[in-house]
């Protein structure tokens, strides 16, 4: 009844081209974006911004990041704990060799860093598919968090091994370091998020895109009407690895302010975000935001239900995580392999009909 | 005790058990425990929190708590994982804790910037940065009784003293956790090798360290003379099998205080026989506490966990962070002259720390740990560790040598150093006031 298209008429090639063509959305998503700029940066503090927000913002920068790979252009990718790791080492040597220079560009270039290591890890992908460049993939992950543990140079020849993130500021206000203001690197994140998903859509709307899908469908014929593979592949590996990158600059400098590569940009971290968007939706924006909010919200709220509204015991509360998100992973599979957003889509096709589906 | 009060401890009291039955406890002391009981790590964090939980589990059974102030454990479940380690931590930062224990050197290193920022101490029980031993730098950050460089330095002692003071030309291996955790170490043992004249040969394990295979080949092609580990969780367990499987004379295999608990060694059955460990603490279930312990806590069904872990070296040691936290809880009762204390007044206790002979004698611990006392220069204790050595047939750990202090010639400079240089980075001015 509210959500329908019947009576907008569009009289301009720009209108009918525009990423929200039905008004109630467009309605919806200038409401979500004044709210996220205008309304949560004054109602947040340390716990939510550092339990919930960070984590969902800089995942679904990963996240978007590799749908491009996985979901628009076909090529499954098992390395995005590595690449994250190339964005946070990127973003810690040139924190530290240019202090002078505005952190926002720092992570800006650690995203251009980690677009070229992907550009050259990708190239196997010329030659090889499917499960062969998963594992090929795979090898770029453990080789990057290898070769972080190894170089010295990496981490600044610290006696840990570890880096830490100096405090840098943004208009005078501090992003990263301890003395923080949950807002500040709320909006920090966010303005990165915001600016990563135009991005993304538009690129996947446009030629550039449509060249992706085609080598995803079917790259023989892809060939044949004229796409060159070379190009269309490695364009993805290197707009994928950018967002990536991105999201790791902004997981160590900003989440975590201290990372240990082994750690925090393991194999694990790899699986996490390719389930993010096979729950989420493969090739859809939208469900890369849905899978990393999934994945960031259930545990928590697991938590504080079984374990602080329940007291059931802590360890059985993260086993049963393991679980549930197992489970979940499987029934998504079976039943619904388009994830989120397809149910999402299917929402909205059922509420252009409501009340009278025929 | 100034501000006790009776009247007030029964309203406490009558308050907390009205809350217990609608929800989560509020009492006035609460104490964050993070701890592991699930991954790769969990063999050793369940004993190490049941002992913590244990200990103030007896002080709220059987004196009512601290000064009449009942003790609140919040327990949060961190796997051993850094990120949810920092989520455990913001999210149980507003119920105003005393002190954080990570059992973490990754998770220590995130919150030493997050915790100093938020005025709340840390105590990093013989594992995190070593160089927090220095006070006027790292102001809410405590690691006595002793830390990783004094291990090594220990270690090398032991070594010394079994090769009669010489050790040119020898060979030492160190096996270690890949991580923040097992390169702590590295440098106080090449500084050491500089000095007796000893190689240093370094084999690092990722994480979780199930797959050890070709480290210990390169132990059994290299042959050194000592082998020394810096592992945790699994990767102690591994590391000692392989040891047994390649017929290394484990009584030159010395693992640091992390290594050396029961969940370690037994599952290589009889080949485990004379691993030696590092510990800074007595071992075994020989003290009047432990009555205390198995009646109040264990017999009335309040046991942490499965309640099977008592008298296991990490139970013990577990117990140890508690009965210290406990201590300074009371130091800084009697310094505010109030029992509600706040982190900050928790901070000065903890810095004012004093651990006697007869004081540990006094809780039912005599003869447990080294005495060592506090002060704002120096966080970190005197650095007095022990050796242990494990008795496959009998089951347990034994004390073979005294609590000999490391070598601080050594390491006091290094310490200042790498202070100095976080206090340059994080824009510090040391002082003590």
């Amino acid at each position: 009844m509210i959500y329908r298209e019947a009576g907008e008429f569009k009289t301009s090639y720009v209108d009918d081209g525009q990423t929200f063509p039905i008004r109630f959305d467009r309605l919806g998503y200038y409401v979500t974006l004044a709210v996220a700029f205008l309304v949560i940066p004054f109602m947040v503090n340390d716990y939510w911004v550092n339990a919930i927000f960070l984590p969902f913002l800089i995942y679904a920068i990963a996240a978007i990041g590799l749908n491009i790979l996985v979901g628009y252009c076909g090529q499954v990718s098992l390395g995005t704990g590595g690449f994250m790791a190339v964005g946070a080492y990127s973003v810690y040597k040139l924190m530290t060799a240019f202090p002078d220079i505005n952190i926002f560009f720092h992570v800006i270039i650690a995203g251009a860093i980690t677009a070229a290591v992907g550009v050259l890890f990708g190239l196997p992908s010329l030659r090889i598919k499917g499960f062969y460049l998963a594992v090929a993939t795979l090898a770029a992950q453990f080789f990057l968090v290898w070769l972080f543990n190894r170089v010295p140079w990496f981490y600044n020849y610290s006696a840990s091994g570890q880096i830490s993130a100096p405090e840098r500021t943004v208009f005078g206000i501090p992003v990263t370091g301890a003395e923080t203001q949950p807002w500040a690197v709320y909006l920090f994140c966010l303005v990165f998020l915001v600016g990563s998903a135009l991005i993304a859509r538009n690129l996947t709307r446009g030629s550039t895109g449509r060249r992706w899908m085609a080598i995803r469908d079917m790259d023989i014929a892809a060939e044949i009407i004229g796409v060159n593979p070379l190009t269309a592949k490695l364009t993805a590996f290197a707009a994928s690895s950018f967002f990536v990158g991105v999201a790791g600059a902004l997981f160590f400098a900003v989440y975590l302010g201290a990372v240990e590569v082994g750690e925090a940009f393991g194999i694990s971290k790899s699986f996490l975000v390719l389930f993010m968007i096979i729950i989420g939706g493969l090739g859809s924006i939208f469900g890369s935001f849905a899978g990393a909010a999934f994945l960031v919200l259930l545990p928590v709220a697991l938590k504080v239900v079984g374990a602080d509204m329940f007291g059931w015991p802590t360890d059985t509360v993260a086993h049963l995580q393991l679980v549930i998100v197992g489970a979940l992973i499987v029934t998504f599979l079976v039943l619904e392999p388009h994830g989120l957003a397809q149910l999402w889509r299917v929402t909205k096709e059922k509420l252009r009909l409501w009340p009278f589906p025929h | 005790m100034g501000g006790y009060n009776p009247m007030r401890r029964t309203l406490t009291t009558l308050v907390t058990g009205a809350l217990l039955a609608a929800g989560p406890a509020m009492a006035d002391l609460t104490i964050v425990d993070t701890s592991y009981r699930t991954g790769p790590y969990a063999a050793n964090g369940i004993p190490f929190s049941d002992g913590y939980q244990d200990y103030f589990t007896l002080l709220n059974e059987r004196d009512g708590g601290i000064g009449g102030e009942k003790i609140n454990i919040i327990e949060c479940e961190t796997g051993y994982n850094t990120e949810k380690g920092v989520e455990c931590y913001e999210s149980t930062k507003n119920e105003d804790p005393l002190v954080y224990e990570p059992l973490s050197t990754g998770i220590t290193y995130q919150l030493i910037p997050k915790a100093t920022a938020d005025e709340i101490p840390l105590h990093t029980l013989g594992y995190g940065r070593t160089s927090a031993k220095n006070g006027e730098v790292f102001k809410w950050v405590f690691n006595y009784p002793a830390n990783y460089w004094d291990g090594a330095s220990v270690a090398i002692k032991h070594i010394l003293d079994q090769e009669g003071g010489d050790l040119n030309g020898k060979k030492i291996a160190l096996v270690y956790h890949n991580s923040a955790y097992g390169k702590e170490p590295i440098r106080t043992l090449e500084k050491l090798g500089e000095k007796h004249g000893y190689e240093l040969m370094l084999l690092p394990v990722d994480h979780p360290g199930q797959e050890q295979k070709s480290q210990w080949l390169q132990v059994r092609r290299e042959r050194p003379d000592y082998v020394i580990m810096w592992g945790w969780g699994v990767m102690n367990q591994v590391a000692i099998q392989e040891a047994v499987n390649i017929r290394y004379p484990m009584d030159h295999f010395i693992g640091i205080w992390w290594s050396g608990s029961e969940n370690d060694v037994l599952p290589a059955g009889e080949g485990a026989d004379g691993y030696k460990a590092l510990t800074f603490h007595n071992l075994g279930d020989d003290y009047p506490l432990y009555d205390d312990l198995r009646k109040f806590v264990v017999d009335g069904g309040k046991a942490a966990g499965a309640g099977d872990q008592l008298g296991t070296a990490l139970y013990n040691r577990g117990m140890y962070a508690a009965m210290l936290a406990a201590e300074a809880i009371k130091t800084a009762q009697e310094m505010a002259g109030t029992s509600a204390i706040n982190a900050a007044q928790m901070r000065d206790g903890m810095e004012n720390l004093k651990i006697t002979e007869e004081k540990m004698a006094e809780l039912g611990l005599p003869n447990f740990g080294p005495e060592f006392e506090v002060t704002c220069s120096n966080h970190g204790g005197e650095g007095y560790a022990a050796v242990a050595q494990w008795d496959a047939a009998a089951k347990e750990w034994s004390l073979i040598t005294d609590y000999m202090q490391s070598d601080q010639d050594v390491i006091a400079p290094l310490i200042e150093e790498d202070s100095t240089a976080f206090a340059q980075e994080s824009g510090i001015e040391p002082h003590c006031d």
